[in-house]
């Protein structure tokens, strides 16, 4: 049971990290905790959804398609709210407010148009095949979850480490002003920036639709009390952070399940955030006083 | 203005705007249901019902030549609104009855109305335990949870041989925990151990982790009060686990989308229903036929429980002397309901007394019993 139960974990764990990788790439570099980040993982399973229902496009389009339309409505957050409240050199308040009114208008907006029900892909869609080794099973979609936002989370890694492009968001991350006197293009960066953390969290909601029936208008909501719990234990701001915080989180809940009782499940992870808060509020990797992207 | 003036005010003011508020040759009915929000789900199908079995019986001339009008309102499954049609329905429209509202919630709310004000509230949907001890007015036809579920356990207990259950249920949301503690009542009756109880929390997808010790206590079935969306991940997810045991759910379970989401992981899910839409009688083949005609897709329980209902106050309705006095008229339907026996969609139907309440009058529940299904094939088939 026990050797089940740390594959449960880490697979919960990757899916919490995967969405957590977007939002803490916009804190870290834009400043801005996104709360629509939950309104665009939703989106962007209803959009493959969509794509596949309708236009009957097969998965290895969709999801492409998806991951671009949500980076857009990342973009489109991007440009008519927080590039605003950035000119204006608004308070870090405005735009977390900001960003729930765009939450609330995206779940409202899904909710009349296509009801409040859940809805999952069509079963053809999806491969319920597992993967036996001994007494131990693991969803191939699980283990592709799980690859995904290792792969992803590398891959944020070695941008912003080895690449010029990295260079310049780590410049910006340290500080927005002297990046633009150096002749970065700053603007321009924050949008890519808002583009890719939307893909990614859109990305994130595309493979929860793929593995459950749960894609609703309201599928957001959770999902971002988890991320922010992740993205805290891990260290705000923080790429490495926010996916070692989030299959900590996981593995927090599963052996709470498994040694404690499901009751007390929320009640411990979410208490262990709160001394985590006190013991060390720039997380497991924030350093204390810089940020680093 | 303080709000307890406000229903004689509306009367007087009604009374002035519409002084033949019933006309000759007109039942007024009052009809409360969700009709949108996320309780429309339930609501629609029920107004369908409803019109269905208005069309019908006007069309067949009537209650003594009488035309049947039903008022509809949309409660939008929020206490607050049931409260104002409820008022709207009782002394503004001057309606003889009213049916709805849609949630045992919203019943709880505005039934204190109707039942203060001696007109007859009538639930169709509304399970909750307690409904009924509002007062001597509040009515339901449909059977609460705690009629259905001690039948279900037993068949199923019958039928899989069980000596022992695990739960799985989300412990934040009202109607799910009421069902857990309608199943943990049955079982104590039934003297069937628990062996584990698993719980999770609104917006869970993932259950793996809940799912695995369930697996490890190893119980003959697993019981599983929880809505549709989340059991079917929750059936997809522990047959994903090698979990082979049989499910055994509460009324959220009692839904055609349970088996279009979990395919075959919802083999041998076992419900207990008030109505299934296989019962052969000419009464319920009639009824799925005319829906389909009328509407374009399957009725549900819910559909059938309204079509019902308005059968039940027609035949009540035939037996009284309506003398255009409303208090008369709503007092002579009060006392010819609880003695109505039919037999409609849903099967035989009669009421049954609630026990008085702290010392005060009850209403009437539905006396019924259920039909159990098992799950054969991708399809609902009865327990035999």
């Amino acid at each position: 049971m026990l050797a089940q139960q740390i594959v449960n974990a880490i697979s919960l764990g990757s899916v919490y990290a995967l969405f957590a990788l977007g939002f803490t790439l916009v804190f870290g570099i834009l400043g801005v905790i996104n709360l629509s980040h939950g309104g665009i993982f939703m989106l962007g399973a209803y959009a493959a959804l969509l794509l596949i229902t309708w236009f009957d496009l097969p998965l290895w389009i969709a999801l492409p398609a998806a991951m671009v339309f949500s980076g857009l409505v990342g973009l489109l957050i991007d440009v008519l709210i927080l590039k605003r409240l950035r000119r204006r050199n608004a308070p870090h308040l405005m735009p977390m407010i900001a960003t729930i009114g765009a939450a609330i208008l995206m779940t409202s907006l899904t909710q009349g148009l296509f009801g409040s029900e859940a809805r999952r892909f069509p079963v053809e869609w999806f491969n319920d095949e597992t993967l036996k080794l001994g007494a131990v099973t693991i969803p191939l979609l699980q283990a592709g979850i799980t690859t995904l936002s290792l792969v992803l989370m590398v891959l944020m890694m070695w941008v912003l480490k080895r690449t010029r492009l990295g260079q310049a968001l780590r410049a910006m991350a340290e500080s927005p002003r002297a990046a633009a006197l150096l002749g970065i293009p700053v603007e321009r960066l924050f949008h890519l920036t808002s583009f890719i953390a939307a893909a990614l969290g859109g990305t994130a909601g595309i493979l929860i639709g793929l593995s459950f029936n749960a894609i609703s208008p309201f599928m957001g909501q959770p999902m971002l009390h988890k991320g922010i719990a992740a993205i805290i234990l891990g260290g705000l701001g923080d790429v490495r952070g926010a996916v070692l915080g989030g299959l900590f989180l996981g593995i927090t809940e599963v052996f709470a399940v498994t040694f404690l009782s499901s009751e007390y499940r929320d009640a411990l992870s979410f208490g262990l955030l709160f001394l985590m808060l006190l013991w060390r509020p720039q997380g497991l990797f924030g350093a204390s006083a810089t940020r680093s992207a | 203005m303080r709000p307890y003036t406000l229903p004689p005010v509306l009367a007087l003011l009604s009374a002035l705007l519409l002084p033949l508020a019933s006309h000759a040759g007109e039942i007024r009915i009052g009809l409360a249901e969700a009709l949108t929000g996320p309780a429309s789900q339930y609501g629609v199908p029920i107004q369908n019902g409803f019109l269905l079995a208005r069309d019908e019986i006007n069309a067949k001339g009537g209650i003594n030549g009488d035309k049947i009008v039903l008022v509809e309102e949309d409660e939008r499954g929020k206490k607050e609104e049931a409260i104002n049609v409820y008022k709207k329905l009782i002394y503004q429209d001057k309606v003889l009855m009213i049916f709805g509202p849609t949630l045992s919630n919203s019943m709880f709310a505005a039934g204190p109305i109707a039942n203060s004000a001696k007109v007859v509230a009538f639930g169709t949907s509304n399970t909750a335990t307690g409904i009924t001890d509002i007062g001597p007015y509040i009515f339901r036809n449909s059977p609460m949870e705690a009629d259905v579920v001690p039948v279900t356990l037993r068949a199923a207990i019958k039928h899989l041989n069980i000596h022992k259950v695990g739960i799985i249920y989300g412990n934040d949301d009202a109607f799910t925990k009421s069902g857990y503690d309608v199943f943990k009542q049955a079982l104590e009756e039934l003297h069937i151990p628990v062996v584990d109880t698993e719980t999770y929390s609104k917006g869970d997808v993932d259950f793996k982790a809940q799912l695995t010790k369930l697996k490890a206590a190893d119980p003959d079935a697993i019981i599983c009060p929880c809505l549709s969306e989340e059991g079917s991940n929750i059936l997809l997810q522990s047959r994903a686990l090698g979990i082979k045991q049989s499910f055994i759910g509460g009324n959220g379970f009692n839904s055609p989308k349970l088996v279009e989401i979990a395919k075959s992981a919802a083999e041998g899910t076992i419900v207990g229903s008030p109505w299934f839409d296989g019962n052969p009688s000419s009464q319920n083949q009639h009824f799925i036929a005319a829906y389909r005609k009328k509407y374009g897709t399957d009725p549900n329980q819910f559909s059938a429980q309204g079509y019902d209902a308005l059968f039940i106050v027609a035949e009540a309705l035939k037996k009284i002397k309506l003398t255009g006095h409303l208090d008369q008229d709503r007092q002579a339907l009060r006392d010819a309901l609880p003695n109505i026996q039919i037999d409609g969609a849903t099967g035989k139907f009669a009421f049954r007394p609630a026990p008085p309440h702290a010392g005060k009058p009850g209403g009437n529940d539905a006396n019924q019993t259920p039909f159990v299904y098992i799950v054969k094939n991708g399809k609902f088939v009865l327990l035999k």
